[in-house]
């Protein structure tokens, strides 16, 4: 199984206070920003931070993703230059409209590898998709590339495309996340959900990682650390499931001793989906046990 | 039975009729006047502080009290001080329960000689800069709460006369911090650090905005220990002396490291019903109060008495049930002050019921838990909470050594950090509470536990909480901001920080920029 993704905490790369304490707030990944929350005129700023702090502070066993400005930007190359070399586990790249996107941005990031002796495909990306085209291609980006461990939905650019607004409920967003999911599922990557921007609003940010949860993604960006802790939550099973789930594999254990593959419990059948969903559930609540100050 | 003769008693000489006071004829006539006529006519009340000063014979080199119940927003010190300017005096103390930045007009006057020598639990602003560089012959005095207290007590801090703003007083000098016959004018709540002034000054003086009808009851200070009462237009700035409602921090990195102190309190062992604890009103110590708040309510758990500078949060705890008593010195909201008022087991207590070292019994000795602030933390759990990382006195003893000696578990918050200083250090630059009395120090990165609490450590790694040592701690800030240059001292020693026993504990120079 690979990691938790539960969290993904944006960090506008240009906020020097922001970057050193980005690893305290427990999130699964923390991701840089050198894209729409960084100005035009901050640009450099943001790359030669980003990559002090990736090459210089200690982030435990955080995931660190780099969010880069897109390649048509004229700003992405630079961006690649200096953070491939700073080797975060993850290369975000925003507005990816197509598969083409993805393969060229991993020929650049696999030439820079190779240029700076870092082994080739060492460099983990994702692709966020965040137009009505990009949409509709979902399955071809989620394919696009070995290197990916997920694609994300953007709503603010799509909803942008879209010619509306985000909702409190978000029913603008339903067709893209059932692409993007289902996709992400298709591929074996992680689907990775948009952020809430009301941070004030917890029972809507709540509401809003209830239903992603369920509709099968596997986490969500975050912009302020106050988030992590409902969403994690929300993420996290219940002792009640957790128990149900141990029975299950109990059961099934029981069975396989006996040499079926098939069992039965308070006289429901537990057949493979059950046990796996079972085996998914327990993995989840071991890796997000408590924290040890390594983890900080 | 004390020099009781009385010639023996048996007949006592046959006694006449009358006796004592009104033996003789036209003696001690009695007061005819009515209630209302009669305190119109109360000979306590003067019409200026030049008169009341005049009265209680000031002499140069006396020692002079006020209280800082007014924060910020006091005008009393700088009123009575320019009084007592104009009208010439030289050479006073001036001992102080605290002085904060709107006292910087004091410099004039310590420059001027009417001020030699200043008691105080803390500078801020421009005073603390100029004492910082050289401003005073004599070192000013820092004492904590508990520990000013015990040296009015013991006789080492003796008050001439304390000068004493009050919301409200009536003509005999019944004082208080509110105002029960009105809700306008300035309101403080709790005089806790005023009531032991009064008691043991020699001469006392109240000064206040609101003059309301006898008997101004329950009252903070009586009239029993009052000498006069003078009516100005302001004694303060409402807005500075308290804000409505101290609000929860929206930061999150101070919200995380409550979260963490509040999971280190109920790991501890100390979280049990009929618990008793101690918050301060910094940001990371609010948000404990809410946090350990639905940790009561989850438990079924409700804590005995809440003491020390009481905030709206504790206020409405003891409102909803889960606080049942509550001993304020000090109130820091409206809502707190508004609750001394209003409810009945919201106790106003004095500096020495609240921490003194010297008396039959102080309320901080009850304590199970305090959380603690701090500047800077050493590895030793030496405590800093007075001078900045640039050496100036900035800050205020307050009650925090003496409630962290006093509690069962001392717990200090505060970030691993500030901009590009590390808080935890190898060596504070001043000690105001010894490390020995310092059991947890929270922060945003890790929990430290004293070495000498191992019992702490255990249960805190049992609960999964992420502990670690102090040395850790610093390596870890050192790492990120390195290591910061010492400071530039001279040898002129300008602060000396007294100890709640008034021992010396250490002592502050000059800076030199």
């Amino acid at each position: 199984m690979s990691r938790l993704r539960r969290s993904m905490l944006f960090v506008p790369g240009n906020n020097p206070g922001m970057i050193r304490d980005a690893h305290i707030y427990g999130s699964d990944s923390i991701m840089f920003d050198l894209e729409d929350s960084v100005a035009i005129t901050e640009k450099d700023t943001a790359r030669f931070l980003v990559y002090n702090a990736l090459t210089h502070l200690r982030y435990g066993k955080k995931e660190l993703v780099v969010r880069i400005n897109d390649l048509s930007s004229g700003l992405g190359i630079a961006d690649l230059e200096a953070i491939v070399r700073a080797q975060p586990d993850v290369i975000r790249l925003p507005k990816t409209d197509s598969a083409k996107d993805v393969i060229e941005c991993e020929r650049e990031i696999e030439r820079i590898e190779r240029e700076a002796g870092i082994p080739v495909g060492k460099t983990g990306m994702m692709a966020a998709i965040e137009s009505a085209n990009g949409v509709l291609n979902a399955r071809e980006i989620a394919f696009a590339s070995k290197r990916l461990i997920g694609i994300a939905l953007g709503a603010e650019d799509y909803v942008t495309d879209l010619k509306t607004t985000r909702s409190p409920e978000g029913i603008e967003l339903m067709f893209a996340r059932g692409m993007i999911v289902n996709a992400a599922k298709a591929a074996g990557i992680m689907a990775l959900d948009t952020v809430y921007s009301d941070v004030n609003n917890e029972e809507g940010f709540i509401n809003e990682a209830t239903m992603i949860k369920k509709m099968g993604f596997d986490g969500k960006s975050v912009i302020n650390p106050r988030q992590i802790a409902p969403l994690h939550a929300v993420f996290t099973p219940s002792e009640k499931d957790l128990n149900k789930a141990r029975a299950v594999m109990e059961a099934i254990a029981e069975a396989n001793a006996r040499g079926s593959g098939v069992a039965s419990l308070k006289g429901k059948m537990i057949d493979k989906p059950v046990v796996a969903r079972a085996q998914y559930l327990l993995e989840m609540a071991e890796r997000a046990k408590t924290m040890t100050v390594e983890d900080i | 039975m004390s020099n009781f003769d009385f010639d023996s008693i048996p007949h006592i000489a046959e006694v006449s009729a009358c006796h004592g006071a009104y033996a003789e004829e036209n003696v001690n006539e009695k007061n005819l006047m009515s209630f209302d006529e009669r305190q119109k006519e109360s000979k306590k009340v003067l019409p200026s502080i030049e008169e009341a000063i005049r009265r209680v014979g000031l002499k140069d080199g006396m020692t002079i009290s006020f209280h800082h119940h007014f924060r910020n927003g006091d005008y009393v010190i700088n009123m009575v001080m320019d009084v007592i300017a104009k009208m010439g005096f030289k050479g006073l103390t001036l001992a102080a329960s605290s002085l904060t930045d709107c006292h910087w007009p004091l410099i004039e006057h310590i420059k001027n000689g009417v001020i030699k020598h200043i008691e105080t639990s803390g500078l801020r602003g421009k005073l603390g800069d100029a004492v910082s560089h050289g401003l005073m012959d004599f070192p000013v005095i820092f004492r904590s709460h508990g520990g000013r207290a015990a040296a009015i007590e013991s006789g080492e801090l003796h008050i001439d006369v304390a000068f004493l703003g009050a919301p409200s007083c009536d003509p005999y000098g019944n004082a208080n911090g509110y105002n029960r016959d009105s809700e306008e004018g300035s309101c403080c709540g709790s005089l806790g650090y005023a009531k032991l002034d009064a008691l043991y000054a020699d001469k006392c003086i109240i000064i206040t905005d609101h003059l309301v009808s006898f008997p101004n009851t329950p009252f903070g200070i009586p009239e029993s220990q009052v000498d006069y009462v003078v009516k100005v237009d302001n004694i303060g700035d409402p807005n500075g002396i308290m804000s409505g409602a101290t609000r929860y921090t929206k930061n999150p990195k101070e919200l995380l490291i409550a979260q963490y102190a509040t999971n280190a309190i109920v790991a501890s062992g100390y979280f049990k019903d009929n618990f008793s604890m101690q918050m301060g009103s910094g940001g990371a110590s609010l948000a404990v109060a809410r946090y350990l708040r639905e940790k009561m309510i989850e438990q079924d758990i409700k804590c005995r008495f809440a003491l020390g500078g009481i905030t709206g949060q504790i206020v409405q705890m003891h409102e909803e049930g889960l606080v049942k008593k509550i001993l304020d010195v000090q109130s820091f909201d409206l809502i707190a002050a508004n609750s001394v008022k209003n409810n009945r087991f919201h106790q106003q207590i004095d500096a020495s019921y609240y921490a003194s070292y010297l008396n039959k019994g102080a309320a901080v000795n009850q304590l199970d838990f305090v959380i603690l602030s701090a500047l800077e933390v050493d590895t030793d759990f030496n405590v800093n909470v007075m001078t900045g990382s640039d050496g100036v006195i900035r800050g205020a003893v307050g009650g925090h050594p003496d409630t962290a000696a006093g509690a069962s578990m001392t717990v200090v918050v505060c970030p691993l950090l500030r901009g590009r200083i590390p808080t935890i250090c190898s060596k504070v630059n001043t000690v105001c509470t010894p490390g020995k009395t310092v059991d947890v120090v929270v922060t945003d990165q890790g929990i430290a536990v004293n070495p000498a609490r191992p019992e702490l450590y255990k249960r805190f790694v049992e609960a999964g909480l992420p502990v670690t040592t102090i040395e850790k701690l610093r390596d870890r800030a050192e790492r990120i901001a390195g290591t910061p240059e010492s400071i530039k001292y001279g040898d002129k020693i300008v602060g000396v920080l007294m100890y709640r026993d008034n021992t010396v504990l250490d002592v502050i120079r000059e800076v030199i920029d």
